[in-house]
């Protein structure tokens, strides 16, 4: 049969090679030594390295992180800063803008006095020029009407003294 | 109703194939043949001839320096291919040790990921066709248990002296049942390395001689052949997440073994 002379081929062993004991030295052997180098390989190089370069990565992310942290605080800084500068700036503004408001009310109250001032003292110089004209009309139109009253009253052929005449005018004029 | 479909003409090709194959294609099936240790030159093996033994298990101890070492040998900090699948399973080794064995278990860590790295590349380097599976055999696999549960129960006296045997005697069950679950407690210590050993020989042995037997099925079908490659392609596709599994449970039972030597209150 083929089957008993492929067995015989492989040393008449039993049917399963995972019982044949006379391997078993040189698997047990072998296997240490695989071990013992896979070991040592690991313990020395792979590991550490790995272990490094885990590392590594966690310590960059979290430097990144706090890097990110810091920035948005910063930029969050900023931004109260420039807030800070855009109030300020309406405030000073407003306090120009009032102050100057009320350096031209100051002056235009100032101009609006002294003009009401001059008008004042225009229109009493005014009033007594006008008194003054006045009188002078009265003595003017006192004067015409004694003269005006004496050529009349020769006129007509009477004499009349000088003083009846002017107190005569005098009564009449006075009201 | 697919499935029973299915196995039915499978049935019916397995019949029809062994009726209308060609007589010399005798149905020849050997899937053990593929766990033979050979060595490399001449025929006698002794414990230091290098045998296909030595020849897988220094490859996988290449893929091991090809990931791990060649893998992060850029150390960059943003990580190429090779050096993610590195720290990836740097990462899923530590955090294993860390959860299930404890802080204290850490120190531990590059033994477990020894284990760990050995068996997952022996195992995927078991999948390549016609290539040898170091870890199908029992004598590789009962050595690796047996490491673990020497390491284990040295590390559990030296840590708590003669408090390790507190791990057996159950202090929350009554007083009258202690001495029975203590003898109970002590045998499943003792079956441990054997159920560990034999978990992981017997997974992935069982996969690899089933993949066999289909092949050998191909060989006889002649054109029926199509279905026993279909069934070789979804074998190995199982094998393929067996491969991880199994290297996955051994390294985690390694770690419990482990927390139950730090920490041996029950």
């Amino acid at each position: 049969m083929a089957s008993n002379t492929q067995e015989a081929a492989h040393g008449g062993g039993s049917a399963m090679p995972q019982l044949d004991f006379s391997t078993f030295g040189n698997q047990i052997f072998w296997l240490v030594v695989a071990l013992v180098v896979i070991y040592l390989i690991l313990s020395r190089v792979a590991l550490p390295r790995i272990a490094a370069v885990l590392a590594e990565r966690q310590g960059t992310i979290t430097n990144d992180l706090a890097a990110a942290e810091d920035l948005k605080a910063k930029a969050v800084e900023a931004e109260n800063a420039y807030n800070k500068a855009l109030a300020d700036a309406r405030a000073e503004a407003q306090r120009i803008a009032a102050e100057t408001r009320a350096e031209i009310q100051a002056g235009l109250d100032e101009a609006i006095a002294k003009a009401d001032e001059q008008i004042a003292a225009k229109a009493a110089e005014s009033e007594k020029a006008i008194a003054e004209i006045k009188a002078g009309a009265l003595e003017s139109v006192k004067a015409v009407a004694t003269d005006t009253a004496e050529a009349l009253v020769s006129a007509l052929g009477g004499s009349a003294d000088k003083d009846a005449i002017a107190a005569a005018v005098a009564e009449r004029t006075k009201g | 109703m697919g499935k029973i479909f299915f196995f039915a003409a499978l049935a019916l090709v397995v019949v029809s194939g062994l009726i209308f194959a060609p007589a010399e294609a005798k149905l020849a099936i050997h899937p053990m043949d593929q766990f033979q240790v050979s060595a490399l030159f001449g025929d006698h093996i002794s414990w230091y001839t290098p045998t296909n033994v030595t020849l897988w298990m220094a490859l996988a101890v290449a893929a091991v320096f090809a990931l791990l070492v060649l893998g992060s040998s850029r150390r960059a900090i943003v990580p190429g291919r090779a050096q993610s699948v590195a720290e990836l399973a740097y990462g899923f080794i530590y955090k294993m040790v860390e959860d299930v064995a404890g802080k204290d278990g850490v120190k531990f860590f590059p033994y477990i990921m020894t284990l760990f790295m050995f068996i997952v590349m022996a195992n995927f380097l078991g999948l390549i066709p016609g290539s040898f599976t170091t870890t199908s055999h029992i004598a590789v696999t009962a050595v690796l248990a047996a490491l673990v549960f020497v390491t284990v129960t040295v590390v559990g006296f030296v840590k708590n002296g003669v408090g390790f045997l507190g791990l057996f005697w159950v202090s929350s069950a009554p007083l009258a049942l202690r001495p029975v679950l203590a003898i109970i407690e002590l045998i499943s210590y003792f079956v441990r390395p054997v159920s560990h050993s034999i978990r992981l020989a017997g997974n992935v042995m069982a996969g690899h001689a089933v993949l066999k037997v289909f092949a050998g099925f191909a060989a006889a079908l002649g054109m029926f052949s199509f279905l026993p490659i279909f069934a070789i392609t979804a074998v190995y596709a199982l094998e393929v997440l067996v491969a991880f599994i199994q290297a996955y449970v051994f390294t985690i039972l390694t770690c419990v073994y482990l927390k139950d030597a730090l920490h041996p209150s029950h």
